[in-house]
């Protein structure tokens, strides 16, 4: 009787044990700190916070996710993390100011926009070879790699443009023109259509890949808020192709967007200054960054509310999700 | 669930038309004339104006507007001309114009604006990127004169707004005697009035001493009532003002032209982008950005602006464009700005600073306005004599 029960308790313990070796981790940068804090998703505590290199903004996973990237903007570097140690284990030439960047599906090619040089640096990870340096508009910031892996954009944010720039010959291709301050680009799982937030314009464009043609501009408008505040900047579409959510800056909302015919469902209330976010495992939960507020904010995607907030570091900037 | 969007199919369709391939190659000439402008001894020339202050905010968008027409092959080029005699200034400008120079960014004194203004052909697009003389925004009137450098009404508009904010209510007012300070005075004057601040107390400042040595001798009898809130000084060239902090009667905050100052720019202004633009700045002229420079490089970034969202390079057209609805310039203010089409204004916030940090930005939370907040700064429609 004595041992049934406590091997009974030796499989609670080990089950315990197993959920929290397997939850689901929140990596947040936080821009003001020079730290990364680390989120438990299933007690929604911050569980550690790591020193990076200056002013940490863009954050991206290894496929495998063995090893996190991180644009250091301030140390001009990307510094490369060992997700089992948390130790840096390297760092990668990124050229200078380093903001944004995505990673090719291949897993190798990081394509990194320089803030200060007008420039976009792509970079493999293995040899730390700088394959190229495209030349492109004025304050580079969004960066992303078509899921298909043909096609890398960048925005400029003073030069009001994507650049679309050819992943095999790394070649400037094409240049949409767009709304004031275009800030992040976001790919839907076809590649075929690509999502624009401009900042200071106050909308995001959706723009047909081929055609490299704006088909459609989203504009927005919350009760009570100027319309100058309302300054859409991260962007995130759900896998099943129903929403685009887009954090909208100053005015401390993100709004669900239908993605079929891109009309403005809801508004969701969130912490100050909205940034980025990221989806957990089974996308019912967003996470958003809250520059001013120092917290993420964390929204119940079935209601459409924000449930919870959890206090990060200063100014946090990106937000990654690890299974 | 509201359904709140709204199409923008004029965009949509001008996008449509402008694919790169559809770009002219366009070349867009801008004149810059600076009036060397000699201001006299101060007592305070620890930290002078630079000589290229404007200029180099002018150098830095034709960067930013090349790198940008590289894309969609418009080319931007400037010529600068700088002379303390107005009527070489003047010859400068006819000559340019009859070279073919339709852009003319100007940082002179109110004076030399005025005549060239009215010299230059309708169809010259000219901008006042250098003086804050309040009376060319509310009666000096011209289509084609746009004003990108805040007006000392604005100017003090932001403080008195910030005051108003922070309830210091009472104010003690210093006034030099050079004409700017008189200007920058009466324009803190209309804006207590305004915002419901009361001057208890205005003394003009008409001493010759040597005050590096005897400030905190002379300040304290000199500021010497029996309450204030806060002292405003009009000292505009930084002569005697900055020796009246830490040296008032009572210890209070000074304000103005010293101290907690209303400024157009400044290197502590960093939130909204402009650190990137304070570091390509810095990264051209190695020192820091300041107000002039800011206005000389909205006034080249708004032609290149409206170049290229219409394709096109005449004044005229780019003149209306810049007037009209569909303009926005993102400036590194958190907000997009245009012009006010009663006197060609470039509405804007106003950074409070004081030297070592941003305080706050103006217009205020709360002061209202029925069309747009940027209007609680400055002349707004009912005080300009323009039509």
């Amino acid at each position: 009787m004595n041992f049934k029960k406590s091997l009974t308790t030796l499989a609670i313990c080990s089950t315990l044990a197993a959920t929290s070796l397997y939850a689901e981790t929140a990596y947040v940068s936080n821009e003001k700190d020079d730290t990364i804090s680390v989120i438990d998703l299933d007690t929604m505590e911050v569980t550690e916070t790591l020193n990076v290199g200056e002013r940490p903004r863009g954050i991206i996973f290894s496929k495998d996710y063995t090893k996190l990237y991180i644009c250091a903007s301030d140390s001009d570097t990307v510094q490369v993390m060992d997700l089992k140690t948390h130790q840096i284990i390297s760092e990668l030439p990124s050229g200078e100011d380093p903001e944004q960047f995505a990673l090719h599906p291949n897993d190798r090619h990081l394509y990194i926009s320089n803030e200060d040089d007008a420039l976009v640096t792509i970079v493999d990870t293995e040899t730390s070879d700088v394959l190229a340096q495209i030349d492109v508009g004025v304050e580079p910031e969004g960066m992303a790699v078509s899921p298909n892996g043909k096609i890398a954009v960048n925005t400029s944010e003073t030069t009001n443009m994507v650049h679309w720039i050819d992943t095999t010959t790394y070649e400037l291709i094409d240049n949409t023109l767009v709304d004031q301050r275009p800030r992040h680009v976001e790919f839907s799982k076809d590649s075929k259509v690509l999502w624009a937030s401009s900042e200071i314009g106050g909308t995001v464009s959706v723009i047909d890949t081929a055609s490299r043609q704006i088909v459609e501009k989203i504009n927005f408008e919350i009760k009570g808020v100027h319309r100058d505040k309302i300054q859409p900047v991260g962007v995130k579409l759900s896998d099943d192709g129903r929403y685009a959510f887009v954090a909208l800056g100053p005015s401390n909302h993100v709004a669900v967007v239908n993605a079929k015919t891109y009309e403005v469902e809801d508004y969701i209330l969130v912490g100050r200054r909205v940034w980025h976010m990221a989806f957990n495992g089974d996308q019912s939960r967003l996470f958003t960054t809250n520059g001013i507020s120092g917290d993420v904010s964390v929204i119940d995607v079935s209601k459409m509310k924000a449930i919870k907030s959890i206090k990060v570091g200063r100014y946090p900037w990106g937000i990654i999700v690890k299974p | 669930m509201r359904l709140n969007q709204k199409k923008n199919t004029l965009a949509i369709s001008l996008a449509l038309l402008l694919s790169s391939e559809a770009y002219a190659n366009l070349e867009v000439n801008i004149s810059y004339l600076k009036q060397e402008i000699d201001k006299g001894p101060v007592l305070s020339n620890i930290l002078p104006e630079p000589d290229n202050a404007g200029i180099q905010g002018a150098k830095l968008a034709i960067q930013d507007s090349n790198t940008t027409g590289r894309f969609l092959k418009h080319k931007y080029d400037l010529q600068d001309y700088s002379h303390s005699d107005a009527a070489q200034l003047l010859k400068q400008a006819q000559q340019q114009y009859s070279e073919g120079t339709r852009f003319f960014v100007l940082n002179t004194d109110a004076k030399t604006l005025k005549e060239i203004t009215k010299a230059l052909p309708a169809d010259a697009l000219i901008f006042n990127a250098g003086t804050q003389d309040d009376e060319l925004r509310q009666s000096f009137c011209s289509p084609n004169l746009l004003h990108t450098s805040a007006s000392r009404a604005m100017l003090n508009d932001a403080l008195a707004q910030l005051l108003k904010a922070k309830r210091l209510q009472k104010i003690f007012v210093i006034t030099g005697e050079q004409p700017g300070d008189i200007a920058y005075s009466n324009a803190f004057k209309r804006s207590a009035k305004r915002f419901g601040l009361s001057i208890v107390k205005e003394k003009k400042w008409s001493f010759d001493t040597d005050l590096r040595r005897t400030a905190q001798r002379e300040m304290p009898l000199f500021t010497q009532h029996k309450g204030y809130d806060a002292v405003f000084v009009a000292d505009e060239r930084g002569d005697f003002g900055e020796y009246v902090l830490y040296n008032t009667w009572l210890p209070r905050p000074v304000i103005g032209t010293q101290g907690l100052s209303p400024v157009a720019w400044h290197r502590v202004v960093e939130q909204y982008g402009a650190a990137q633009l304070q570091s390509r700045f810095d990264k051209l002229s190695s020192r820091w950005m300041n107000d002039k420079d800011y206005a000389s490089w909205a006034a080249v970034r708004s032609v290149a602006e409206a170049v290229t969202r219409t394709n096109k390079n005449d004044a005229i057209n780019i003149r209306d464009y810049i007037r009209s609805d569909e303009f926005e310039l993102a400036a590194f203010k958190g907000r997009k700005l245009n012009y006010r089409e009663w006197n060609g204004q470039l509405r804007q916030p106003i950074p409070v600073i004081h030297p070592r940090s941003l305080v706050s930005q103006s217009p205020q939370e709360g002061f209202l306005h029925p069309k747009n907040e940027l209007d609680t700064l400055g002349f707004d429609r009912a005080e300009v004599d323009c039509k």
